[in-house]
């Protein structure tokens, strides 16, 4: 028997940890989503050729800046002390996973957006420079200047997109897989499950708009490895937790195996964002069905869970 | 500090002693007690404890801060500094004793071995208010300090040793 009494209720800390909220699993999602389509997107146009891509396809590298701006205004929402956010800007510091983050999403913009002037036609970047804010701002020569210097570095610029988004995905695991502080967070395995699934958002992501009938294919075909790895993932994770000993890894798994988690993880995550897509697209592919914009939708909340669920659990135990 | 289970009755002084030295908000805590209790009826052992900040030689909240406000002050204090400080909250996650809270003024706040007593030759708040002189504080490099001795006479464990932070507070059994 042991019963332990402590007289004590610090705002967020006590009783159990509270201290982030839904911004940092909105945050992780939207940098998963981003980082897939910074992976996907130039694998996708290595393997097509520059010529035989849609209209949708080459404006969507331009999704991940979009998206990585509203995760980092959640991300200032969150801050406790904003008026100092530019302290993050001020210094790097290596063993801290949210200095490597700050850095690697001022790296993302310029990566991404000559990404997507890469992409465009010469009639699209001249309707670009047409665009008022571009007008207004005279940014037409510098809109120029980067489709040219895109134009010139294609390849280095794909591959510096990869390299970035893997960092990207797999960082926002590892924020929460080097707190060994707690239990239910500290796995080395959140940085290839978070980047996995990042992959698969992405995928899901772009299969939402009407990307052609190749790329729909290839996309689908990489979303299926995605979710399959991912699920792999999830179990070695849950393995991880109960093999980092003691009672609090038990404590750990059993947040996820017939604790307060269980539900909702095993129906948001595994069934509805793993389980349904992977049968909808595995049939949509052997049947050769037109395919519906379920199976992304399905993997778009499944991720959003995934994050959302692990962010609460870790502040529980 | 070295703090004595055996003298502790859990009086809270402490506590209070820390919110007024300090001028901490409301809900806002740098110490604490914790009452253990072990055993089965009849043969039950309580312990009080009165935690605060390890001062960890090897701290995770400063490996976690992305702007280098959380930092160990020269003599090992680990301190936070307000103005670079922006409320991410990491360290707070990364410290595995919770001793750290969001001050009512927006960045994070926690236990200074109250330095700037520490510094006029003063014991912090806490152990100077101690009613049964459970807790001790001094230079643990110094064998001739109380703290030192009461370390080389007497049985101790610290919190969560697995964790392998070296954190440097010492509960005397």
């Amino acid at each position: 028997m042991q019963e332990i009494d402590v007289v004590r209720n610090n705002l967020q800390i006590d009783p159990h940890l509270t201290i982030w909220r839904w911004e940092i699993p909105l945050y992780l999602f939207l940098g998963g989503v981003a980082a897939g389509i910074m992976i996907l997107w130039p694998l996708l146009r290595m393997r097509q050729g520059e010529n035989r891509s849609s209209r949708w396809e080459r404006w969507l590298p331009f999704a991940a800046p979009i998206a990585i701006s509203i995760g980092m205004l959640a991300l200032f929402l969150d801050l406790a002390h904003r008026e100092y956010v530019f302290r993050f800007y001020l210094a790097f510091r290596p063993t801290s996973p949210m200095s490597w983050g700050a850095w690697i999403l001022v790296a993302i913009y310029p990566a991404t957006l000559l990404l997507g002037l890469s992409g465009l036609t010469t009639e699209e970047v001249v309707a670009v420079n047409a665009w008022r804010p571009v007008r207004a701002l005279r940014l037409d020569r510098l809109v120029t200047w980067a489709r040219g210097v895109a134009d010139a570095h294609r390849v280095g610029l794909y591959w510096t997109n990869i390299v970035l988004g893997i960092g990207l995905g797999a960082y926002t695991g590892l924020l929460l897989g080097t707190l060994a502080a707690r239990p239910a967070w500290n796995s080395i395995i959140l940085a290839p499950l978070f980047l996995v699934s990042g992959i698969s958002t992405g995928a899901a992501f772009m299969m939402l708009f009407p990307v052609g009938e190749d790329g729909h294919h290839q996309l689908r075909r990489w979303d299926v490895a995605a979710i399959v790895t991912e699920v792999v993932f999830v179990f070695l994770f849950l393995l991880s937790l109960g093999a980092s000993g003691g009672s609090r890894g038990a404590e750990a798994v059993h947040l996820f195996l017939g604790g307060r988690f269980t539900a909702v993880f095993w129906t948001l995550v595994v069934a509805v964002g793993l389980a349904t897509p992977l049968a909808l697209e595995v049939i949509e592919s052997r049947r050769n069905l037109r395919p519906t914009l379920l199976a992304p939708v399905l993997i778009l909340v499944g991720g959003l869970a995934l994050r959302w669920i692990l962010v609460l659990a870790g502040q529980v135990v | 500090m070295t703090m004595d289970t055996r003298l502790c009755v859990g009086c809270q002084a402490c506590v209070l002693a820390c919110k007024a030295e300090n001028a901490l908000p409301e809900k806002g805590y740098r110490d604490w007690v914790v009452s253990e209790t072990r055993g089965e009826f009849p043969t039950l052992v309580q312990e009080n404890r009165s935690e605060r900040c390890n001062h960890c030689d090897d701290p995770p909240c400063v490996s976690a801060c992305p702007t280098g406000a959380s930092h160990v002050a020269e003599g090992g204090a680990v301190l936070v500094t307000h103005y670079k400080c922006s409320g991410c909250k990491a360290c707070i996650a990364a410290c595995p004793y919770n001793a750290r809270y969001v001050h009512s003024e927006g960045y994070v706040d926690k236990c200074t071995f109250c330095l700037h007593r520490v510094q006029r030759g003063e014991k912090p708040g806490c152990v100077d208010i101690c009613p049964t002189s459970a807790l001790r504080f001094g230079d643990l490099s110094d064998p001739g300090s109380d703290v030192s001795k009461a370390l080389r006479s007497r049985k101790y464990k610290v919190l969560k040793p697995e964790l392998g932070l070296k954190p440097n507070l010492y509960f005397l059994l």
